[in-house]
């Protein structure tokens, strides 16, 4: 019967009329809804980033070596993402989870550099409502920390589903599909580290 | 355990579900009938029956801002509300009307007949269905609490700064509103997720794009502007709340900010939001007109590709609604270009209808009546509508009522003629009772008299200036002989009267049919679409077996052949007939998704999260708290008997099981 079972799970996409599994055709949705979030985010910022009132201009606390660094380690965390759906989809538990949890301690690393990097700028005097250009950066960036995080609770979520049960063809979907996410939120970061830190206001 | 549906002839054995999944051990409801089975229901047609009757009961609500409205401008000086409340009057009234009864009118017949439309069982995800629904609610209460808990919002529906700001608009009330439609809005992302994949994946065998009904298409186009748009006003929607809450000044020209980015965030997604609001109800007089005419939809390509132009170019002119704050001469040339040019597809559409009509055999039901009215009242919003597009001619129009007419003519006349078209239509479908045609035939006159009565002399009112949000207007300042505005404002009031008496006729008649309505006949209409096939109400699993599409109008074309000979359709089967066939040869092991409580669970997290944002952070943490259980809850809880042999081995591809997301 189990096997039965899984059969039916697996054959499940083939039915549908795009070919896309329900699951992964509302993902990507999702995800076009999303770019249009950040879309509005970042254009707020980039209407605002020169608006600095009496607080500190953009040039003057941007670290770029640091930012660098921790989008490098942003990135680093999609491929490790990649390794994890492809032992998803062999069916390997063990390294499923092993990338599953690195790639979940990458985004806890970017995470925490950011924190990092919200508490300096606080100290040097950008706070949330210092000026229109501190508050469209909180916004922005702060968004999209958030939506690490929320990524970060995924990820670690699935690993505990996965420890306590073999994993099947929609679960190796999940992992898929938390994998289409993680590069999104990862891609978002490039289009952010480029405009807000790169182009000088 | 599941609601297992099979033959009647075969003894039902005891099936045991196997969870496929041990982690969790959330029991799952399982309540067949009775308050429960409503509560935690993912049936697609029971969340449709909610979806209308909490999108009723909002109607009524807002028809009770309006009439309070006309009763403070019938006359010189009124004196029913004082300024204050009426800017909250004319504020909620607009929310309510656009936010709380037409997309969820909307999102009631999309999710009814949107599934039986295209032959499936359900929707893609039926626990998110749940979802939508209820977070709908709770975002519904979270916008109407604010009437109790020291003021609802005040600042138009558009809330432009400065009135959304602490100085304008010192009470909550503008809190309680971006929270609530916050939270509508993530309903509103949700659901139209849910129908897109639904559409784009669950069609019955041989239902290609291009046979699928009118009203599923647009719908489909519906949710594709809700998909784009929405995230677009919950930007604009946090950024406010950050600047009312916690010190932001994202719109507060006095610290530097621009006013004018909320206009664009609201207007780029308040723009296809018009078009997410008449779609619907072009989709449904789509249905009526050619089922009552007894003809085809004439040129079904056109009004497919023009319903989807509508959605793509609209777009492309949300700053037609910002003229008058001084755009530049290239903006206001561009949008004012896109906006004539949208009016070309919507009059595609509108000949298309007349010349369904035209040389049919017209069978003037109350459903028919209310699709010819639609079809007369929107030409005339549209008209009036065009003349926004003139950049002069509109910044003598911005903020007069001649605006009020033109969108009172397209949403009134238009949509919701158009939703109560399809009340009357597909009522013997979902009740399986008639509505009264000699009360509904009340109904029709006195609703399209009162509306006329009611937004016609507004073009009059506003030609001659009288400003929109205006609590009250002196005799000193109103004119004589044809234009004085005390006639004319009289007029609409007495108006208004007249359209909520037409709406009570309707309430009346529901009630009334729900007592003593006649049985309905399972084809009563001679109807063309697939929906028919089903019996009414239909069942739980919708079809006894999935149909097989050849055409369009599938439902129809069974019904009819062509006589080669002479070229006309000849009836070879009767409707009814071929439901009660599809009865006899039912599928086995139909197996639909069991009941869940964690939709509105997490509803009320997310209710009470939102309040948070208000009541301080301990409210917060509990409403996050809420949110975490039913999210594990929701992901951990077993799944149905989904891989039990109860299944059909093969698989039709539309027996659901609950995907773990879903």
């Amino acid at each position: 019967m189990a096997d039965v079972a899984v059969h039916h799970e697996t054959d499940h996409g083939h039915h549908s009329s795009t070919g896309l599994s329900n699951n992964k055709l509302a993902m990507w949705l999702f995800l076009g809804s999303e770019c249009l979030l950040f879309g509005g985010l970042i254009s707020t910022y980039m209407l605002y980033r020169g608006r600095v009132s009496n607080g500190p201009h953009p040039s003057a606390i941007y670290d770029i070596p640091f930012t660098s660094v921790s989008s490098f380690v942003l990135l680093m965390s999609s491929l490790t993402m990649v390794l994890a759906v492809t032992s998803a989809q062999r069916g390997d538990d063990k390294k499923t989870s092993l990338w599953l949890i690195v790639t979940a301690l990458l985004g806890a690393t970017f995470i925490g550099g950011q924190v990092y990097e919200f508490t300096t700028f606080y100290r040097e005097g950008l706070g949330f409502t210092t000026s229109l250009f501190g508050s469209s950066f909180y916004a922005l960036t702060g968004f999209h920390g958030v939506h690490v995080s929320v990524g970060v609770i995924f990820l670690l979520s699935t690993m505990g589903i996965i420890k306590k049960n073999r994993i099947t063809g929609t679960k190796a979907e999940v992992v898929e599909l938390i994998g289409l996410y993680w590069h999104f939120v990862d891609i978002v970061w490039i289009v952010i580290f480029t405009l807000v830190y790169l182009i000088p206001a | 355990m599941a609601i297992i549906e099979r033959p009647s002839t075969e003894v039902a054995a005891p099936v045991v579900a196997t969870p496929s999944n041990s982690l969790g051990g959330f029991k799952r409801p399982m309540m067949e009938s009775g308050w429960k089975s409503w509560l935690f229901t993912v049936d697609h047609k029971k969340i449709g029956i909610m979806y209308g009757v909490s999108a009723m009961f909002f109607f009524i609500v807002g028809g009770v801002e309006a009439l309070l409205i006309r009763l403070q401008l019938a006359a010189p000086n009124g004196k029913v509300l004082n300024a204050d409340v009426y800017n909250q009057m004319f504020t909620m009234h607009a929310t309510t009307m656009i936010f709380l009864f037409a997309m969820p009118m909307a999102a009631a017949f999309a999710n009814y007949f949107l599934p039986l439309q295209i032959g499936a069982r359900d929707v893609a995800f039926p626990r998110l269905n749940a979802l939508s629904l209820w977070l709908l609610i709770v975002g519904g209460v979270v916008l109407n609490a604010s009437w109790f808990l020291g003021g609802a919002a005040d600042g138009g529906w558009f809330m432009y700064a400065p009135n959304s700001g602490p100085i304008f608009s010192p009470s909550n009330g503008v809190d309680f509103w971006t929270l609530g439609l916050q939270i509508a809005g993530i309903a509103s992302l949700i659901g139209s997720i849910n129908l897109i994949v639904t559409v784009l994946n669950m069609r019955a065998p041989g239902m290609s794009l291009m046979k699928m009904p009118v009203f599923t298409w647009m719908i489909l186009v519906v949710q594709f502007l809700l998909v784009f748009s929405l995230p677009v006003i919950t930007v604009a929607l946090v950024l406010l709340m950050f600047q009312r809450s916690y010190g932001a000044t994202f719109f507060d020209a006095s610290a530097g900010g621009d006013p004018l980015l909320w206009q664009h965030l609201f207007w780029i997604f308040g723009h296809p939001e018009v078009y997410v609001l008449i779609l619907p109800s072009f989709g449904i007089i789509s249905e009526v007109l050619p089922t009552f005419a007894r003809k085809p939809l004439f040129g079904y390509p056109f009004v497919v590709f023009s319903g989807a132009s509508i959605g793509l170019v609209g777009f492309g002119v949300w700053a037609h609604h910002m003229f008058a704050t001084g755009l530049g001469p290239v903006s206001v040339a561009v949008f004012s270009i896109a906006t004539m040019a949208i009016a070309i597809p919507t009059g595609v559409k509108i000949f298309n209808w007349l010349l369904t009509m035209w040389g049919g055999k017209i069978w003037y039901t109350t459903a028919m009546k209310f699709a010819i009215g639609l079809v007369l009242l929107f030409t005339v919003g549209g008209l009036s509508g065009v003349t926004h597009s003139i950049a002069p001619s509109d910044t003598q129009q911005t903020d007069t009522y001649y605006i009020v007419a033109h969108f009172h003519y397209v949403l009134f006349g238009g949509m919701v003629f158009g939703l109560f078209s399809g009340f009357y239509y597909w009522w013997p479908k979902v009740f399986g009772k008639m509505l009264n045609e000699k009360m509904g035939s009340w109904n029709f006159w006195l609703m399209f008299f009162g509306m006329n009565l009611t937004f016609g002399p507004m073009h009059i009112l506003g030609l001659q200036g009288q400003p929109r949000r205006m609590y009250i207007w002196t005799e000193a300042r109103a004119g004589e002989g044809f234009f004085n505005l005390g006639f004319w404002n009289m007029v609409a009031s007495v108006g208004s009267l007249i359209l909520a008496i037409g709406v009570l006729v309707f309430l009346i008649n529901a009630f009334y049919t729900w007592k003593k309505g006649p049985k309905a006949e399972l084809d009563p209409w001679d109807a063309r679409t697939l929906e028919w096939l089903a019996t009414s109400p239909p069942k739980a699993h919708n079809f006894d077996r999935i149909p097989v599409v050849h055409h369009l109008d599938e439902f129809f074309h069974r019904k009819y052949e062509e006589d080669t000979a002479t070229h006309t359709m000849r009836k070879v089967a009767d409707g009814a007939d071929l439901v009660r066939a599809e009865e006899a040869a039912a599928d086995g092991h139909i197996h639909l998704p069991s009941p869940s409580y964690w939709p509105l669970v997490l509803s009320i997290g997310v209710g009470v999260l939102g309040l948070g944002v208000i009541y301080g952070v301990p409210v917060m943490v509990v409403g996050a708290a809420v949110i975490l259980l039913a999210s594990y809850g929701w992901v951990l809880e077993p799944s149905v008997a989904a891989d039990s042999e109860l299944d059909p081995p093969s698989g039709d591809g539309h027996t659901k099981e609950i995907a773990p997301l879903g």
